[in-house]
Order: C-alpha cells, then sequence, then structure tokens
C-alpha cells in the first residue's frame, strides 16, 4: 500500500472527512438540542448553534428524573458486574489453559458452543430462578451471574494467558509455590493489560444493559440510568431537549473511559485472536 | 477407563482436583444458568405456564397456536429476517470499507478511529433516543439533509411501515465501528509482502483486494458474520425503546414479540416454544455458514 498516487491518497484523505463529518454529526445535535431554548427546537429551519445557549437545560434535566439515584444503582450494578467478572472469568481462564485436566477440552468446547445460544432460550428459565429466590426487583439478577463467569470474557482471557510462557510457572511449582500462588503472583500480575480489557468491555456493557434491567427492575427506586431514560421517554415524549440533555449525562462518562484508556480498547479486538 | 491401567500419578490427580476447582464457577454457571435453563424453556414450551401456577403439560399446542394462528408470529418472523439479509450485508460491508479507508497513512488517522468507534459504545437507550430525533419527519437532520439535497418528499421514516426498518439499519450504519476495529486489526496483520508480490505481477488494486486482502481476513469476516447473524435475531432494544413494534407491527420483531407474549401477557410456555424456534433458526443459520465457510474462509496455519 507504500505506492499510492497522491490523487488516491487525497480522495481517501477526503472520504474520512466526509464520513468522519456524518459520524460527528449526531452527537453535535445531540450535545446542542439539549443546550437549545423550547422555542429554538422546533424552528423551520433548524438552529445550528443554540441562542440563547441555555446551561440551564443540565441541571434542570438532573431533577426530572432522579438522575444521581439512577447514577448510583447503575454504578453499584457495575462495579459488582466487573469484579465479579474478573474474579470468575481469570480463575476459569487459568484452568482452561495452564492446567491439564481431562474434561478440560470438552468444557472449553461448550463453553464456545453457548456464545451462539440466544439469550431468549434461558430467558425465561432464568426469570423463573429469581422469582423463586425472591431477587426479582433487587439488583441481584445483574450481579450475581457476574461470578459465575461469562463466556466471552473467559475465552479472551484464556487467549491471553496461553501466551504466557510456563516456564516461570514450572520454577515457582518447583519452589514449592500451590496452584493459587502461580495464578495469583505469577499469572495475574503479567495479565494486567488483558484484565484491563475484560474489566472495561463488562462495565460498559453492564451500564448500557437495558433488557436486564427492564426484566428484572420494577421498583422506580431501585432503576439503572438505561431505564429510566427509557421511562422518561414513554413519560415525556416531546420534550427533546431534556431528554436529549439526559442522554449526553448518560453518554459522558463512556466517553471519557474511552479517551483514558483508548488503548487498552483497542488491545481488546487483538487480544480475542479471533484472527485465526 | 481400563481397570488395569496404572493408577493416576499424584502430579496428574493434583491437576484434575485443581482444574476442576478453577473452573467451577463456570461449571457451576453452566448447570443454573444454561444447562437447566435450556431443558426448563424446552419442557415449558410444551406447557400453558405464567410463572405464578405450575406449568401444565398441553403438548403440542403451543406450537399448533405460532404456526397456524399467530399472524404476528409470521410477521415478526419476517421483519426479523428482513433486517438478517438487508441490514446485515450492509452493516458487514459497511464496517469493512471504513476499516479499508482507515487502513491508510493519512494524517489524524487516530481521531478518525476514535470518532468512528464511539457510536458503537454509546449506551443504546440514548442512541436510540437521539436518533428518534434525527429520524424526525418534520424536524429531524436527515430530513432537512435530503430536503437541502433536492428531496421533495423525504419518508417519515419511524412513522411510515415501509421505511421504519430502513430507518433502523440507518441507524445501525452509525453503530459499525464495533466491527470495523475487528476488521482493522485484521487487516494490519496482512502482511506487506504480499501486496508488493502481487504488484510486481501486476495485479491491479482490485485484484489485490480481491485474491490478498479477502482470503487474508476472511476468518475475521467469518466470526463478524455469525456473530452479527446471533445478533440480528436478537435485535430488540432499539425496537422497544423507539417504535414500540409499530407503526402497523412494522418494527415487531421477533426477540419483542417473544418478550411481549412472555412479561406483558404472562404466557410463558408460549414464549419458550418461540425462543426454541429461535434457537432452531439461528442453529441452522450458523450451521449453514460454517458447512460453506470451508470454501471460503482460508486459515495461514492450516496445514492441508
Amino acid at each position: 500500500m507504500k505506492q499510492r498516487s497522491p490523487s488516491l491518497k487525497l480522495l481517501a484523505h477526503l472520504l474520512l472527512m466526509g464520513i468522519g463529518l456524518l459520524f460527528a454529526l449526531p452527537f453535535y445535535w445531540l450535545v446542542t438540542t439539549a443546550l437549545k431554548p423550547d422555542t429554538q427546537i422546533f424552528q423551520m429551519p433548524p438552529a445550528w448553534i443554540p441562542h440563547p445557549v441555555m446551561w440551564n437545560n443540565y441541571p434542570k434535566a438532573l431533577h426530572y428524573i432522579p438522575f444521581w439515584l439512577y447514577t448510583g444503582n447503575t454504578l453499584k450494578i457495575c462495579l459488582f458486574s466487573v469484579l465479579g467478572t474478573l474474579f470468575s472469568c481469570s480463575l476459569v481462564a487459568y484452568s482452561l489453559s495452564k492446567i491439564r485436566w481431562r474434561g478440560r477440552d470438552l468444557v472449553f468446547y461448550s463453553l464456545l458452543a453457548t456464545m451462539i445460544l440466544p439469550g431468549q432460550v434461558t430467558m425465561i428459565p432464568t426469570f423463573t430462578i429469581f422469582k423463586w429466590l425472591g431477587w426479582i426487583g433487587t439488583s441481584l439478577p445483574l450481579i450475581v451471574p457476574a461470578f459465575f463467569g461469562s463466556a466471552f470474557h473467559i475465552f479472551l482471557l484464556r487467549q491471553f494467558f496461553m501466551t504466557l510462557p510456563n516456564e516461570l510457572s514450572e520454577a515457582a511449582k518447583i519452589d514449592g509455590c500451590s496452584e493459587f500462588g502461580i495464578y495469583w503472583r505469577i499469572v495475574l500480575p503479567l495479565s494486567k493489560s488483558a484484565m484491563a480489557t475484560v474489566g472495561l468491555f463488562t462495565f460498559i456493557s453492564a451500564w448500557n444493559d437495558f433488557l436486564g434491567p427492564l426484566l428484572y427492575l420494577n421498583d422506580e427506586s431501585s432503576y439503572t440510568l438505561s431505564m429510566g431514560l427509557q421511562r422518561f421517554v414513554s413519560q415525556h415524549g416531546a420534550e427533546w431537549s431534556m431528554l436529549m440533555a439526559t442522554s449526553t449525562v448518560m453518554t459522558l462518562p463512556i466517553i471519557a473511559i474511552f479517551f483514558f484508556a483508548q488503548r487498552t480498547f483497542i488491545q481488546g479486538t487483538t487480544l480475542t485472536g479471533i484472527k485465526g | 477407563m481400563n481397570r488395569k491401567q496404572p493408577r493416576l500419578r499424584a502430579q496428574e490427580r493434583e491437576n484434575q482436583r485443581n482444574g476442576t476447582l478453577f473452573a467451577l464457577p463456570w461449571l457451576l454457571g453452566f448447570a443454573i444458568f444454561i444447562a437447566y435453563p435450556l431443558c426448563a424453556s424446552l419442557y415449558y414450551s410444551f406447557c400453558t405456564y405464567d410463572a405464578i401456577r405450575p406449568a401444565r403439560w398441553v403438548g403440542l399446542q403451543n406450537y399448533q397456536r405460532l404456526f397456524f394462528e399467530d399472524p404476528l408470529f409470521w410477521k415478526s418472523l419476517s421483519n426479523t429476517l428482513y433486517m438478517v439479509a438487508l441490514g446485515l450485508p450492509i452493516g458487514l460491508v459497511a464496517s469493512l470499507g471504513i476499516a479499508m479507508l482507515l487502513n491508510q497513512k493519512v494524517r489524524g488517522i487516530a481521531l478518525y478511529r476514535t470518532l468512528y468507534y464511539l457510536p458503537s459504545i454509546t449506551p443504546v437507550v440514548a442512541t436510540s433516543i437521539l436518533w428518534m430525533w434525527l429520524l424526525n419527519p418534520e424536524m429531524g437532520l436527515v430530513n432537512l439533509f435530503l430536503k437541502r439535497v433536492g428531496v421533495a418528499n423525504p419518508p417519515a421514516w419511524l412513522t411510515d411501515p415501509f421505511w421504519s426498518k430502513p430507518a433502523l439499519i440507518l441507524m445501525s450504519l452509525w453503530g459499525v465501528g464495533g466491527g470495523m476495529v475487528i476488521y482493522l486489526a485484521a487487516l494490519k496483520d496482512v502482511p506487506e509482502a504480499l501486496y508488493e508480490a502481487a504488484a510486481l505481477d501486476g495485479a491491479s488494486r482490485w485484484s489485490q483486494f480481491r485474491h490478498v486482502t479477502l482470503p487474508m481476513i476472511s476468518p475475521v469476516i467469518f466470526f463478524n458474520l455469525i456473530m452479527g447473524l446471533i445478533g440480528s435475531f436478537q435485535y430488540f432494544t432499539q425496537a422497544f425503546v423507539m417504535t414500540n413494534g409499530g407503526p402497523q407491527d412494522s418494527t415487531t420483531f421477533y426477540a419483542l414479540h417473544l418478550f411481549n407474549k412472555a412479561f406483558l401477557d404472562f404466557k410463558m410456555g408460549y414464549a419458550s416454544a418461540m425462543a426454541w424456534i429461535l434457537f432452531l433458526i439461528t442453529l441452522v443459520g450458523a450451521l449453514l455458514v460454517f458447512r460453506t465457510s470451508a470454501r471460503w474462509v482460508y486459515y495461514g496455519g492450516e496445514v492441508k
């Protein structure tokens, strides 16, 4: 791809810019609609720059829904999901990559097979299990499963652990280190980047999750942001500036996380080892 | 196991014990959240069940009703197949196209990569609300743009049964970043030497793409195709938030119809039957892709 003609390069650049503009525009519209006074929202043709800039819309939107309560609920679910996922997935991934035992391959292949199982098939009995436990209306159904591992993240960590040399753990074993000691003191410290990737992906999917809260959180005081925002749409359908303001505030943490951890994200995609 | 075999050595026994112990979270999780629900939902699919009273066996009644008495079942299935047949290929091609663009050595590429990727991690509910506004027939940015370029009567998008699914596909294009980064990683791994050799042999840019790029990234196309297939069959949140199935059930997708049956009408046996049909359809789809994959997926390390 080195000896490209300058005109082709220019074309690529123009395309990148053009499509980039199309991708940026919805974000721009999200942020600026949130800052418009009501009269400007329905103005035709639409105004590109809010005037006057209604900074006030943000604090107003935060009072429209119990924003801080929902944020707290969401964060709680996110944090416990991350903890549970990191703990369970790394243990299982260690077992599937560093210990030789009978049945390991069977477990690994069944794990891969579960990835194509539609969630709808297990949804109803899982709901009945949680109902039987009396957990409907609490966040437990959204947290506890994380402690039993998720197929995709186990797979991702296993692929990473496979790349770690066995010499270190063998040396440690000769020195009398236990299996758990090797996992905890050798493998985990070498896997910080992979663990960070799994942690990030888990956090984001818990933050963005909608179906889970929709199934299990029936009490307004336990809603997550996704849930609260959706209810807000059905109740205040036409109040676009408020809707855009809350959507912006819900999106901001995700964008912030992305900017702080860009590297981890990009690494994550190469980690999966799906490149064959 | 043969009884005459020598006893497992101590190390092997210990490995067996540790291996199972470390894998225990998943083994339990598999039993509780996959194996049991799988069997239970198959059982429920032959029952009437409302999650309050115990399930009562009714044989094939749910399946009979689905196939012969529920037009919405067929409607939702065809809506979903529309997304699989149209939305999925468009998304796959768009994400590959953008990944190819991003694989150039031009200035500011990191910025573009970030910009293209961000929508795919934006919360779905927020994205849906934003696009409800963008796709608004009178006030929306999309139609404003269309009018500017000379379309006199732009579609009414989410309020028009003919345009509602295309509208959702249009929105999904904004989120192609997830597939795109996977393609991008694969494109970066295609050895430069292959292109150089092809160029020496006088291959045009198109035939370089056709005979070098495509085969080299085919495992990733395969991965994105399988994941996209599964995802399309489970399309739910956007429809729930934006249209709730309307207008005229044009966006009542399979997963939405199933959810409504289970959690609005509390016909959980009926919904379980729907879930199993979905499972079988997904399985057949995935198997078809797997079967053909030997012909078009190229694994570099494979020994033939």
